[in-house]
């Protein structure tokens, strides 16, 4: 089974995998340690680098700050407070609508250059292709942001040719469009890259199949194709959710943090009055809110169909 | 005279290279002693550690400062929380968060005889903040103003003059704020009429919070201190509170079309000042460092640091800045016997930033908050 496809998925178990009983006994005491060892670094990692700090924020969240000095405490006080205030609310509501249409619109715009990639070029086009869909990356994300407010400023590339069309300057940079380019800048190479992949995998004879019994091309890509991809296609979604959802330079350097996000609060919660217990509430916040969608879109994405 | 055996002459050779050879690690040893430079510490805002400021007096007294930069008095406090004592030989900080230090017992009590006070103006001698009764604990350095930033070829003089400008219907989006609430929220305050912008009672509180969010619609960003930077140079942003001459003032320099007006309701005043860190192991040094600031030429060289320029409170560093500097003096309106910046203080046209001393700083930053998403 590939992981970025789901057309015709055999069960999750291994192909070949015998009944446990049916394995030899001895050769059961001989693997177990070599799969324990196998499991202890993926392990060792998630402790360390994952559980240990969500822990210790689970138990920042609880301090306290006097003076500017944060001191170990066990009270409720920075829950209640950052739970109750409206503005977190309305903050937690923009990140994840602007989180939510980067996705959509990341999918929408990244699907049809997979697919040529995938489906029109040839092998060594496709390579070249994959090739510079990585390049972006060679780049800091900062430095790439600050390039664009060359083109979204208002004396910028793009208003300087939408002035010698003709047309008056309008504002970019500064709004939430801004925002959602940066985004994309960060996220939309990636998509395309992981919808190019699980296009790439599915498998030919079904669309030769879909042809012969009449299926028009339209038809084929949204029956056939879609449905095939639909791992590749979640999981590259998933990615732009994460990367967004989490993005503090694109709300700050090109949105002009005139529609703060999360990750804008946070900063600000700890610049005032070196308050980190309280950014660990909405740290906390963000971390269940991506665990759930993550959760959900998986799940969705490595369904079985009835 | 006996000619010298070839053996034993050898043997002389081989013994002054073997010596030699043992001398070798105390003699690089000494001499390193003498040329290694001792290093002081200094937790500072960005620029005052480096080499425009302090080449000379690192090279006179064999020293080399390391700094740690922060930004934001808030950011300042928590790092020295934080650290044990004696972490830092010089604490640089704003006259507000002097009185943090104090209370913290962070700093060290410095001697008035030690610092040139008799030069410094009047005004700087017993500055508030930096003296508990008839304890010094910090020593001014410079000082500024903020006012109105205007981009000079969108903005006229005449309606940078006022605070109203932020509201003007004409700049709609242009608007940007430094963001940090106690200047901008300060500015509003002298909007309001109030004399004491940081001393307010419930009332008056309200009425502050009410005029900002009726500038919101006006806003078009809140920038860290690059982004003022970008924004302003750009054009992007024509208007931008809770700043002065420290950043126009270099992109002015640079010859951006940008200048901060004191408009009629007046301005706010911030300073800077070194204080000696508690328990220090190099007092005598730090001692020295802000001897060497506060003096003539380390004035002239703290007025024009690369990083953000200052005004001075030395007079003496005036002179100094006029003899060598001429143009910047005018500039920055450090000129003796001319109209200049020590007027707008004696005429009552700036008042110090300070914190909120009816609300918790906590309630100014949660209204900032609710602010930035209104």
């Amino acid at each position: 089974m590939h992981l970025l496809t789901s057309a015709g998925s055999p069960p999750l178990a291994p192909p070949h995998e015998l009944p446990a009983s049916a394995r030899p006994a001895r050769g059961r005491v001989a693997a177990r340690p070599f799969t324990l060892a196998h499991s202890v670094p993926p392990l060792a990692w998630q402790l360390a680098f994952f559980l240990g700090p969500l822990l210790f924020l689970v138990v920042l969240s609880f301090w306290s700050v006097r003076n500017f000095r944060i001191e170990p405490a066990f009270e409720p006080a920075n829950w209640l407070r950052m739970l109750a205030q409206a503005h977190v609310w309305e903050t937690y509501a923009r990140t994840f609508g602007y989180a939510s249409l980067a996705t959509v619109v990341a999918t929408v715009l990244a699907f049809p250059a997979a697919f040529a990639i995938a489906f029109r070029l040839g092998a060594n086009a496709r390579r070249v292709c994959l090739f510079l869909l990585v390049i972006p990356f060679f780049t800091s994300y900062l430095v790439r942001v600050y390039a664009w407010q060359v083109f979204l400023s208002d004396q910028g590339v793009i208003n300087a040719i939408l002035g010698m069309l003709g047309v008056p300057p309008q504002r970019l940079l500064n709004t939430p469009l801004a925002t959602l380019v940066g985004y994309l800048t960060l996220s939309l190479p990636l998509v395309v890259l992981i919808q190019a992949m699980s296009l790439t995998l599915v498998d030919r004879r079904l669309v030769e199949a879909a042809s012969n019994l009449g299926c028009g091309p339209v038809r084929t890509v949204f029956a056939v194709i879609v449905p095939a991809a639909r791992v590749g296609i979640v999981v590259g979604a998933l990615f732009c959710f994460i990367f967004s959802f989490g993005d503090f330079v694109a709300p700050l350097y090109l949105g002009g943090g005139a529609a703060p996000t999360l990750p804008i609060l946070i900063v600000d919660t700890t610049k005032a009055g070196q308050q980190w217990p309280r950014a660990a509430v909405l740290a906390l916040l963000m971390i269940a809110t991506l665990m759930i969608v993550a959760w959900a879109m998986t799940a969705y994405a490595y369904r079985r169909r009835a | 005279m006996t000619p010298s055996h070839p053996a034993s002459n050898r043997r002389r050779v081989l013994r002054a290279i073997a010596g030699a050879g043992l001398a070798a690690p105390m003699l690089a040893t000494r001499a390193l002693s003498q040329t290694a430079p001792t290093e002081l510490t200094m937790l500072a805002w960005h620029g005052h550690a480096e080499k425009d400021v302090v080449a000379e007096f690192e090279a006179r007294h064999n020293v080399r400062i390391r700094p740690k930069y922060y930004v934001g008095g808030d950011n300042m406090l928590a790092l020295i929380s934080q650290s044990p004592p004696g972490t830092y030989d010089l604490i640089q900080a704003d006259a507000e968060y002097v009185q943090q230090l104090v209370a913290a017992g962070q700093v060290e009590q410095l001697q008035p005889r030690d610092y040139p006070f008799d030069d410094f103006f009047p005004e700087f001698h017993r500055f508030p903040g930096h003296w508990v009764g008839d304890k010094l604990y910090s020593v001014m350095v410079r000082f500024g103003f903020l006012g109105v930033a205007y981009n000079t070829l969108a903005v006229s003089e005449a309606q940078a003059r006022s605070y109203k400008v932020y509201a003007d219907p004409r700049f709609a989006g242009r608007v940007g704020h430094f963001d940090w609430h106690l200047p901008s929220i300060g500015q509003v305050s002298l909007l309001e009429g109030n004399k004491l912008p940081f001393d307010l009672a419930p009332e008056r509180w309200k009425h502050v919070q009410q005029r900002l969010l009726a500038m919101r619609r006006n806003v078009g960003g809140f920038f860290d201190y690059g982004g003022t930077f970008a924004s302003l140079r750009n054009g992007q942003m024509v208007l931008m509170a809770g700043i002065g001459d420290w950043i126009t003032g270099v992109l002015e320099k640079n010859g951006a079309p940008v200048r901060t007006m004191l408009p009629e309701e007046g301005g706010l005043q911030w300073t800077e000042s070194f204080s000696i860190g508690k328990g220090s192991r190099r007092q005598d040094l730090a001692r020295a460092f802000i001897q060497y600031i506060t003096s003539p030429g380390g004035q002239v060289r703290s007025a024009m640091m690369q990083a953000y320029p200052a005004l001075i409170p030395n007079r003496k560093g005036w002179d100094l800045l006029v003899a060598q500097h001429p143009q910047e003096a005018r500039r920055q309106r450090m000129e003796p016997g001319k109209p200049n910046v020590m007027d707008d203080i004696r005429g009552k046209r700036v008042t110090l930033r300070a914190l909120p001393t009816r609300q918790s700083l906590e309630d100014w930053s949660d209204f900032w908050s609710r602010y930035k998403n209104a």
